[in-house]
């Protein structure tokens, strides 16, 4: 990782990263800073180095946290009322072997309430901007955390993919976004959005920084049933000759940008001498309207401990049981957390599980299968993340359908669980960050970020 | 009319596992604080995850094996939706599409059999206990396993409700599946019940009675309701498929819900839980553990202990265990059934068991005739007592005194020393002419000399041999 050579103090970089964060107070990156626990955090890792101790592979890294992580530091709110204020009593997984490591969590990134969202405008404390352009959308729901790195303001940051969520913001703001393979790292600690597809990932500079964390974070955790056993770490190399193109995304209702950038690279690996696959995935087109069943009705599901009795927001209007639970949630939650559950209520009730939620997950194992097959004839496919590069503030936030059609691209490989890195892929004319994704079988997530090397070659 | 009564029966078991079924906290909250043995698992902290306990999924197979039941290689999880405080997740976790035990049977006292439709894992909810104007909410209960068994509508009498209630109690006792404690709430029952012109070959409209936590109230229950279906349908009206709830103290049946509200548990396949595959081997190495049930008690001691003896011990499964142990377990049945249960501390005794070598060294000190029948009860009592229940038999018979004098040297010693005692001169001659009942006294005069101690029926013996 390019971070402190031990000339630098933990402390002066940490510092250093305070200062930048309130340098760009305008962009509304952070929730909260956590700027005492971070600096005695750093002064502890300097005397530790100054008495020679083993102070860990990130010692003194300053890094940024999306809000919807629990730590013991501070409060995790996920960007919403409902959650306002939540102190944690435990450390989520991955705080827990960050920290190990000697990372310093700077502070909490916004992110659409609860991750229900592609551009950060659904946070309860109001949208993050984009990293360039002050009138455009970070993406979302991770847009906090992309632009916190892309500002340089922390090395890394965390983030969360159910539908794209890491790869969006990622590509929106120039960085590299890792979903990886489901269940490679430990969702235990993380606020729930669907437990099928959620995934925990990180935001980075380089493809190396990534393959750090992911060699720290990956691995099979007790306290999370669906972990994988650590594969990251023992990843066999694989010679990566055929890369795949998807004829279905190549039309008009992607930005001529992104297929021009799509086209570049293309290009390039041709010339490098890699073999170009164009492969037909007619299912595709359908994973939004399969995600729009499974994920909603897990929302809705693991929304529910959100009931006003424990903790997070009571409302102030109940008289009786009822009402705690009704006016708690209808004045906790924002239109699209509401908007989720009730869809995701509808699929799931008597009379229409079979007709929407049992044949979405039937669909599913088409999507799944379609993977498969295309893992047959090519070692990775390279496609773009979303249809556009950041959108304006406000263009979509009203039309939920149109917001939904930014996932498009992004949420079959969560539905098949496999990895998919965002990588930076050149600038609009007007300096707008684009990006394309790198999907691979599962498990492969090292070698996607080996073969990023060789993409990252011709920025 | 005369009317057929169709009755199935639901019944929740709280398996005794160390912890939790989704979190490492201790499931044995008897006597805690209320929310002491709750982590934020428990608690639904938001992010936490369900770990599933492996015991429980072992539990599940012996109370499976001991109904008779298919264990199934693969089930799932799913949840349940519902608002309540007494369930924090917002959803209960259970199996509903595909459940861990498959069908079986329970055999009845009457010979009948009920089928089992199918048994599968769950978690509790936790309690609420209400005030006028406030509730109280103690989470200690949530998520302690449960076994959730649906019989077929195979019953039809109360007497088979509350024998097949009383058959699962005891096959979950045996089974070490759960403790077994009724009165706080071990085992539940939800009895459905529904009656039909006799010979009519239908089943009528069925009302569930919830919650009911003894044999008798079972019994009672489904009593109460075919008498009060009964005057519905003779008076040409109609039963309505509702809950109800039983008041024991008035005996009756009362209607819960004034408006039927139609629930929707909305179930989903739980994502945070990977289906379960259990092997053939699996399955059969945690069936071979299933300890000795009930009628294989019947089977070893049929005919050895006597049949009202026995039915009275059997719902006592530590006591069958022990009996099975010791080497005459007719002469300890007896013990146990007319010594041990009558104590009014009994209840606290089974806890503690004497060891079988010191239940053997008593039975073959009363078999010897070192101990009389009064002797060995009060030796056996003491067993019990923890002052004295670590020491062996012989020695806590020699503290109470109440060994025998057998020794015929001694006795006959003894015997000399009365006969030669001037005081019994009188009574010699009056045996000696015909008169059958002195030896009573000289008996006792033997007892007397010996502190208790001598056998009477041996001192008698050789006192008539000495006057004959």
């Amino acid at each position: 990782m390019k971070i402190a050579s031990k000339e630098v103090s933990a402390v002066s970089l940490v510092k250093e990263a305070f200062e930048k964060a309130k340098k760009y107070e305008d962009k509304h990156i952070f929730v909260s800073l956590n700027e005492e626990n971070a600096i005695a955090r750093a002064k502890e890792i300097d005397e530790r180095i100054a008495r020679g101790e083993n102070v860990g592979r990130l010692a003194g890294v300053p890094y940024a946290l999306k809000d919807n992580f629990l730590s013991k530091e501070g409060n995790t709110t996920a960007s919403s009322l409902m959650l306002e204020p939540f102190h944690s009593p435990i450390d989520s997984t991955t705080v827990k072997k960050l920290e190990a490591e000697g990372a310093i969590m700077i502070g909490r990134t916004n992110m659409d309430s609860f991750a229900h969202g592609s551009s950060t405008e659904n946070s309860y404390f109001g949208p993050t901007k984009n990293s360039i352009d002050d009138e455009r959308v970070s993406g979302g729901s991770s847009g906090g955390s992309a632009v916190a790195v892309a500002l340089d303001i922390v090395e890394f940051a965390t983030g969360t993919d159910t539908g794209g969520s890491i790869r969006q913001p990622a590509s929106f703001n120039g960085v590299y976004g890792l979903k990886p393979t489901y269940g490679t790292i430990s969702r235990y600690g993380v606020v729930a959005m669907a437990s099928s597809t959620d995934c925990v990932g990180f935001f980075t500079k380089t493809p190396d920084d990534m393959d750090l964390l992911m060699s720290i974070c990956a691995g099979q955790d007790k306290t999370d049933m669906t972990t994988l056993p650590d594969y990251y770490n023992e990843t066999p190399e694989t010679e990566v000759k055929r890369i795949g193109i998807i004829k279905d995304f190549d039309n008009d209702a992607v930005d001529k940008n992104i297929r021009d950038a799509l086209a570049k690279k293309v290009e390039f690996l041709e010339n490098k001498g890699y073999e170009i696959v164009e492969l037909e995935m007619p299912t595709l087109k359908y994973a939004l309207a399969v995600y729009y069943i499974i994920v909603p009705a897990e929302i809705s599901s693991n929304l529910s401990r959100h009931d006003g009795i424990r903790y997070g927001y009571r409302s102030k209007n109940a008289k009786d049981l009822g009402e705690i639970f009704s006016k708690s949630r209808n004045e906790g939650f924002m239109s699209e957390n509401k908007r989720r559950i009730m869809v995701g209520n509808f699929v799931l009730s008597s009379g229409f599980y079979d007709a929407y939620y049992l044949k979405a997950q039937k669909a599913r194992t088409k999507i799944i299968e379609e993977y498969n097959k295309a893992f047959e004839k090519v070692d990775f496919i390279l496609m773009p993340v979303s249809p556009s590069p950041a959108f304006k503030l406000g263009e979509k936030v009203n039309d939920p359908v149109s917001m939904y059609l930014e996932d498009v691209m992004s949420v079959p490989t969560n539905l098949a669980g496999v990895p998919s890195l965002a990588v930076p892929a050149g600038k609009t004319k007007s300096g707008l960050p684009l990006g394309l994704q790198v999907v691979g079988p599962r498990r492969s997530d090292k070698n996607i970020l080996k073969f990023a090397k060789v993409l990252e070659e011709d920025e | 009319m005369k009317y057929y009564p169709t009755i199935g029966i639901e019944c929740h078991v709280q398996l005794s596992t160390k912890t939790k079924l989704f979190s490492e906290v201790d499931n044995d909250a008897r006597g805690k604080e209320p929310n002491s043995c709750v982590s934020p698992i428990d608690y639904a902290l938001p992010g936490m995850l369900p770990r599933l306990n492996g015991e429980a999924i072992k539990y599940a197979i012996r109370a499976g094996r001991a109904m008779n039941c298919e264990i199934n290689a693969h089930s799932r999880f799913d949840r349940k939706h519902y608002f309540y405080p007494d369930s924090p997740k917002g959803y209960q976790i259970t199996q509903f599409y595909h459940p861990i035990i498959g069908e079986g049977y329970v055999e009845l006292p009457s010979g009948n059999k009920v089928r089992i439709e199918h048994a599968h894992l769950e978690g509790d909810a936790g309690k609420l206990t209400h005030f006028d104007s406030y509730s109280l909410v103690d989470l200690n209960r949530v998520d302690t396993p449960l076994i959730e068994i649906v019989s077929m509508p195979d019953i039809h009498s109360a007497k088979d409700a509350h024998d097949y209630v009383k058959a699962l109690w005891r096959l979950m006792c045996y089974a070490e599946v759960t403790n077994g404690d009724l009165y706080n709430g071990n085992m539940r029952f939800d009895v459905n019940v529904s009656i039909a012109p006799e010979g009519s070959g239908t089943l009528g409209t069925r009302a569930e009675v919830k919650n009911l936590n003894s044999f008798k109230s079972v019994e009672r229950a489904v009593e109460f309701e075919i008498k009060r279906q009964s005057k519905i349908l003779d008076k040409g009206e109609k039963v309505i498929q509702e809950t109800r709830g039983w008041n024991d103290a008035t005996g009756e049946t009362t209607s819960q819900r004034s408006k039927e509200e139609a629930k929707d548990y909305r179930y989903m396949p739980e994502p945070d839980i990977p289906p379960i595959n259990l092997s053939k081997e699996f399955i059969d190495e945690e069936s071979a553990k299933l300890p000795l049930m009930p009628k294989d008690y019947k089977e070893k001691f049929g005919g050895i202990i006597a049949d009202d003896i026995l039915e009275v011990l059997l719902d006592y499964p530590a006591l069958m265990k022990k009996l099975a142990e010791v080497k005459d377990a007719k002469r300890v049945s007896n013990w146990f059934a007319s010594v041990l249960l009558a104590e009014e501390k009994s209840a606290e005794y089974l806890n503690d068991l004497p060891t079988a070598k010191q239940l053997d060294d008593l039975s073959e000190m009363t078999e010897k005739g070192e101990l009389s029948s009064t002797g060995a009860k009060e030796v056996f009592l003491r067993l019990f007592d923890p002052e004295m229940s670590k020491r062996d038999a012989r020695t806590i018979a020699k503290e109470l005194n109440v060994i025998q004098e057998n020794d015929l040297g001694e006795l006959e010693r003894i015997v000399d020393e009365v006969l030669a005692d001037p005081a019994t001169k009188q009574a010699q001659e009056d045996f000696k002419a015909g008169q059958e009942k002195v030896i009573g006294f000289l008996v006792g005069q033997v007892m007397k000399a010996s502190q208790g101690k001598a056998n009477p029926a041996v001192a008698q013996q050789i006192l008539r041999k000495k006057l004959a």
